[in-house]
């Protein structure tokens, strides 16, 4: 393969992931904060859908982007109001958003099938576009994947790196303690849900107005993305460096799977696009493993040398999740 | 004590009305005349004897289900994974089929040793599930999502694979099986007494093993309060671990079911949506087994009638899916409106 075709197919991957990054991302930001959003599946959907519908209808791509960001916002609400304010399980309610969103993507998305609507064009970076290698690769991209690259560095300083950070983090960690210290639990959860949802809600125009521009009802391609997103957000340890090493990894495997296919004549190409999702269950048994209790006891039948490698591996590998993820706060 | 009986009705009457509020805006968002299109649904499930037929092929599944998942549901588990415990069961009785048609045995061994092969399938890709929980700290919510995702790879790697019609795969599945290893159906219509009769008797089943048990007993505890059940002396993970291969076993079956008696061959995407219904049907029925039958039969009722608005009003019919969902949506959020309405009042 030559460096071009190379080239060009790695800038492709940068920017297959942008919409699984603002998802990964949102859905970081809701968790870190206690907050499971499960409907992510359904969110993604009816966003890619509704941005689709109100491109075409308005002819503008910022209100297409914008519509996409208030229905995850609006989804994240109704998951938020259930959870923090009736207390209900944020498991239950987000499933059944996640079934609800796609069916109503479907059947509201019905008349825009197949339609003829705008697409993201490339912004290249002048003078950066004609850099050898990097040029071509970062900088000939479309202005949401320059923005997902910007977000993951910006989620991880915000989270890692700012006092309103540690709050969010202390939040979603030990809620009463943080509460003592000042800070509204509650309030801020709702806060960090809603923008987590618009975030999550990005996801789908990225989809319908650029990567796979276009709404093709039940063959769009997009059902299981969100379920991909959840999962890549447990192997990113809720960080979000390790989470967008995750959704670039996906979807490098992804455009392997097409690049391989040739050369596989005995596959059929419908599992070499699912490829990536048995590999994604095998990360998350590694990422969790360490803390099975026959795996303790292996270790430590291990002779000397190897236990201290394989250990400090295994916690290499190990995410854990916010200490109160799905629980509920009560000040009282 | 009268009064909170009355409180909890109009809690639970004012949530189906916000539901079918909902769905009828959302029917005229799309231009649809909202009560025809009711009608039209109706008309679809309950308007002849032949409909009423695809109810009942409908319902069984659907009942297998969710009989499965209510006894995960009991031990504390989300099994999400049941969509590729249906599907695995389907694959297994596949196989089973496809190695036994040559073979001379009699039809109904035949048919009986694919069913079990079903049943098999459906519990050991659950206890694949319930395997990577217990011994590898994985969750079963996404245990199971991306087991379903493998089930899935693998049906369609069968179907444009190995198990290929002759010439080209296609999405309309492997060759269809021959009539005789077909489950009877009553004569002259597609529905078996053999599918109805094992699903009703699954939900009994399922009724009396979480009510009248002490297996049952015990396995709530442990979906209560996983802890105080350690401490009880219950084996907690051992618990788990067969609350996933009954309900695996049970949906494997459903799974069969749509291999022998529907569709008599192996198709993608062979579970339908039928476990994530049941999981659906479990939460409205708020986990109790006596109710199952005849919610799952309301939801049957809706995914046979919405068909009918598709050729009716060239809507999608995935228009059951949300009259499904925000229904059980509503019911939830009911319920959590009610024990704040609740504790507001009696807690000042």
């Amino acid at each position: 393969m030559d460096t071009t075709v190379l080239l060009t197919g790695l800038a492709g991957v940068l920017a297959a992931a942008a919409p699984i990054l603002f998802a990964v991302i949102g859905e970081t930001v809701s968790e870190r904060a206690g907050v499971i959003n499960l409907s992510m599946n359904g969110t993604i959907l009816l966003s890619a859908m509704g941005g689709f519908a109100t491109a075409v209808e308005t002819g503008s791509l910022l209100l297409g982007f914008l519509a996409g960001a208030s229905i995850g916002a609006l989804v994240a609400l109704v998951v938020a109001f259930s959870s923090i304010t009736l207390k209900q399980s944020q498991v239950a309610v987000g499933f059944v958003l996640a079934l609800a969103c796609r069916d109503l993507a479907y059947f509201l998305g019905n008349s825009y099938v197949a339609v003829q609507g705008p697409r993201l064009n490339a912004l290249p970076v002048p003078l950066l576009v004609d850099l050898p290698v990097v040029g071509p690769l970062l900088f000939r991209q479309n202005l949401m994947t320059y923005l997902s690259i910007l977000f993951i560095f910006l989620a991880w300083a915000y989270i890692f790196r700012t006092r309103p950070g540690m709050v969010l983090q202390g939040i979603g960690e030990r809620p009463a303690a943080a509460f003592v210290r000042g800070a509204n639990v509650n309030r801020l959860r709702y806060v960090y849900t809603v923008i987590g949802g618009a975030l999550i809600g990005l996801a789908g125009p990225a989809y319908s107005l650029s990567v796979k521009a276009g709404w093709m009802g039940t063959i769009s391609g997009l059902d299981g993305i969100g379920w991909i997103a959840l999962s890549i957000t447990i192997f990113g340890g809720w960080n979000p460096l390790r989470a967008a090493f995750g959704a670039y990894l996906f979807s490098l495997l992804q455009w392997l799977g097409l690049v391989l296919q040739p050369s596989l004549p005995n596959v059929p190409s419908q599992v070499l696009q699912v490829a990536p999702f048995p590999l994604m269950i095998l990360t998350l048994l590694l990422v969790n493993i360490s803390d099975a209790e026959w795996v303790a006891r292996m270790l430590a039948a291990l002779p000397e040398g190897m236990r201290g490698l394989v250990a400090k591996f295994l916690r290499a590998l190990r995410s854990n999740p916010p200490a109160s993820l799905g629980v509920p706060f009560d000040s009282e | 004590m009268k009064k909170t009986f009355w409180i909890n009705l109009a809690f639970q009457v004012g949530a189906l009305v916000a539901a079918f509020l909902i769905t009828t805006l959302i029917l005229a968002a799309a231009g649809a005349p909202p009560f025809k299109a009711y009608e039209s649904i109706l008309r679809g499930a309950f308007g002849s004897p032949g409909s009423l037929r695809s109810l009942l092929i409908s319902w069984s599944p659907l009942l297998l289900t969710t009989a499965g998942v209510l006894i995960t549901f009991s031990a504390g588990l989300w099994n999400i994974g049941v969509e590729g415990q249906m599907t695995l069961g389907a694959i297994c009785t596949t196989w089973a089929l496809r190695l036994l048609q040559d073979t001379g045995l009699p039809p109904m061994m035949i048919i009986l040793l694919g069913i079990l092969a079903g049943v098999l399938g459906g519990a050991l890709w659950a206890g694949l599930a319930g395997a990577l929980k217990t011994f590898g700290g994985v969750n079963e919510i996404f245990g199971g999502l991306g087991l379903n995702f493998i089930s899935m790879a693998l049906t369609i790697y069968l179907v444009f694979g190995p198990w290929k019609r002759p010439g080209t795969g296609s999405m309309s599945g492997t060759q269809p099986f021959d009539r005789a290893l077909w489950l009877p159906t009553f004569a002259g219509t597609e529905l078996s007494p053999w599918a109805l009769g094992l699903s009703i008797l699954a939900v009994v089943f399922v009724y009396f093993l979480l009510r009248g048990t002490h297996f049952g007993l015990r396995l709530k505890a442990v979906g209560r309060n996983r802890k105080a059940a350690y401490l009880m002396g219950v084996p907690t993970w051992q618990y788990s671990m067969l609350a996933f291969l009954l309900c695996g076993a049970l949906v494997g079956l459903a799974g069969a079911i749509q291999v022998t008696g529907v569709y008599h061959r192996l198709l993608p995407n062979i579970s339908s949506g039928y476990g994530f219904l049941g999981l659906m049907v479990a939460m409205l029925v708020n986990y109790q087994a006596i109710w199952a039958a005849p919610v799952a039969f309301f939801f049957a009722s809706i995914n046979v009638g919405s068909v009918n608005l598709q050729l009716l009003y060239k809507l999608d019919s995935s228009f059951s899916g949300v009259l499904q969902s925000f229904l059980v949506l509503l019911v939830l959020l009911g319920e959590g409106a009610r024990q704040r309405f609740l504790k507001r009042r009696w807690e000042p």
